[in-house]
């Protein structure tokens, strides 16, 4: 019984090796790549659109709108990192339905992953936003004694939001192919389902968790403006 | 051990690949599209506003012309009544005018129709009266009046003023022809004789006198010598008598004409012009003189002298 798609390998020369984590991420890579390019290639800017682009603009506004509600001022700037973050997770969980797929984020590399790119684009955010100066001084806030605690905080959150991620979509596969062993019938697809509700749940709560962070960095210094025009 | 190193940095790599991969196909281009539409629709809006602000414009615009063109429109009907009122006022004078001048015509005619019948009445009644006189006394005219006639006669040739009895006495001594002695009924030798005497008396001269006969002298005599006359006769009397009251009657038409404009007036002003003119020519009493007195003229009448 295998834990992660990382222990089927499927090419490896020393200390490179092709295992199913990648190749189901290439996959989706280049369905999300392709379907995006096929949508967009002719994206009508009048009144009448196609349905697909109303789907992607749904999405992606929606998107948007949940990175201004978390508190970001400027939506468009996270929307590429924080975005790809969610269709990444939502489209691995979803294609869960395929027979034979195994989620990419089932893997704890990927989700570790995942986490060290929030780990290393929170400060690079914060930077960004406030300057090399301002972001570190938010480490020495209120005083220079929660600077330990405070880089403790940061790390332990990356490696909880690695975990958590992989732990519930490891945890789903595993439930379906134990329940395959004992009930062949209806019970697997009833958890199916419920992996699709808790992968879809996974992925808004680690791309909202990212953008709280990237928020929390942001604007730590700034006398919090008019919370925006929260909708 | 759960985690390949390995594999969480090809992950990591194709975590940023995707990241490019739908910045690059998905993010902007949906994006782009979404910010062309809210701009096409923010335009349209705009010009929706624009047009709505033009409509509205034109609206103000339509609406003042027509406040306008219902103004002008009241104004002309107002004009155009009070011309119809001034024409019709003008047109009323005419006719009241046109009526006034046909009833000042009218009344003109009448008038005028009111004395040419007054005028003629006039006339009638003046010949009428003239007639009766001239038979009253023809039929009055008698052989005793004759006499009294002759006797006025002679008197007259013998009281005749210097200048006439010499230019008389001149005519009947040059004439070749016997004087003519006319009378409207035939003289008695005596009073032919009383003539015959009375001339040659009165001319100092043999005169030669033929007698005649002549009815039209109504009653008189009437003596005639190469062109020199001297008659008395009541014919005489009543031609001038009627010379006089027609003289007196065309002066009076005059002024009464312009002094009796109502035709209403006509019976009244006649007898009182006849009353005027009747009472000189004593028509009245030439009938009841000759009767009473049989010698009325001999007062009046003067003989009269014509040269021809």
């Amino acid at each position: 019984m295998r834990l992660t798609p990382d222990e089927m390998v499927f090419w490896q020369h020393g200390f490179l090796k092709l295992n199913a984590t990648i190749v189901f991420t290439w996959g989706l890579m280049f369905a999300l790549a392709v379907g995006s390019k096929l949508i967009t290639r002719k994206l009508s800017t009048g009144l009448e659109r196609s349905r697909w682009q109303n789907l992607l603009e749904i999405v992606v506004t929606a998107i948007e709108k949940q990175i201004e509600d978390v508190g970001l001022r400027d939506p468009k700037k996270y929307l590429g990192f924080l975005g790809t973050l969610f269709l990444f997770v939502a489209t691995a969980s979803l294609c869960t339905v395929i027979p034979g797929y195994e989620p990419p984020t089932g893997s704890l590399s990927t989700t570790a992953a995942l986490a060290l790119c929030v780990f290393v684009a929170v400060p690079l955010f914060g930077i960004a936003d406030q300057g090399m100066g301002g972001y570190f001084k938010s480490y020495v806030e209120p005083t220079f004694i929660m600077l330990p605690f405070n880089i403790i905080s940061e790390v332990s959150r990356t490696l909880a939001l690695a975990v958590r991620l992989f732990g519930n979509m490891m945890s789903g596969a595993m439930i379906i192919a134990i329940l395959l062993t004992i009930t062949p019938f209806i019970f697997p697809i009833v958890m199916t389902v419920l992996g699709l509700l808790t992968g879809m749940v996974q992925a808004y709560i680690f791309s909202i968790l990212a953008a709280v962070y990237i928020a929390a960095a942001t604007r730590t210094r700034r006398p919090e403006p008019e919370p925006a025009p929260k909708t | 051990m759960l985690i390949d190193w390995f594999t969480v940095g090809a992950q990591t790599l194709n975590f940023l690949i995707l990241v490019w991969l739908m910045k690059r196909f998905l993010y902007k281009p949906i994006i782009d599209a979404i910010d062309a539409r809210e701009k096409r629709i923010a335009a349209e809006l705009a010009d929706a506003d624009a047009k709505r602000a033009e409509a509205q414009k034109e609206r103000d615009e339509f609406q003042h012309k027509n406040e306008e063109f219902d103004r002008q429109r009241a104004a002309l009907l107002s004009k155009a009544t009070d011309e119809a009122k001034a024409e019709r006022q003008r047109l009323l004078d005419e006719a009241r005018q046109a009526a006034d001048a046909l009833s000042a015509k009218r009344q003109e005619t009448l008038r005028s129709e009111a004395h040419s019948l007054n005028q003629a009445i006039s006339r009638r009644t003046q010949q009428e009266v003239f007639a009766i006189a001239r038979k009253a006394l023809t039929d009055l005219a008698t052989t005793s009046l004759e006499e009294r006639l002759g006797e006025v006669f002679t008197r007259r040739l013998r009281e005749m003023d210097g200048k006439a009895r010499e230019g008389l006495a001149e005519a009947l001594k040059t004439a070749s022809d016997p004087a003519l002695v006319r009378s409207a009924f035939d003289l008695p030798a005596e009073q032919r004789a009383a003539i015959q005497n009375a001339l040659n008396e009165t001319f100092s001269a043999e005169i030669h006198v033929r007698f005649e006969t002549a009815p039209d002298l109504v009653s008189g005599i009437e003596l005639t010598a190469n062109g020199q006359k001297v008659a008395w006769s009541i014919a005489d009397y009543l031609t001038s008598l009627e010379k006089g009251v027609g003289e007196l009657l065309k002066e009076k038409d005059k002024p009464e004409a312009k002094t009796t404009p109502t035709p209403e007036a006509k019976a009244e002003p006649e007898p009182e012009n006849k009353a005027e003119p009747k009472p000189p020519p004593v028509s009245v009493e030439p009938e009841s003189k000759p009767e009473t007195k049989a010698e009325p003229e001999p007062e009046e009448p003067t003989p009269e002298t014509e040269s021809k």
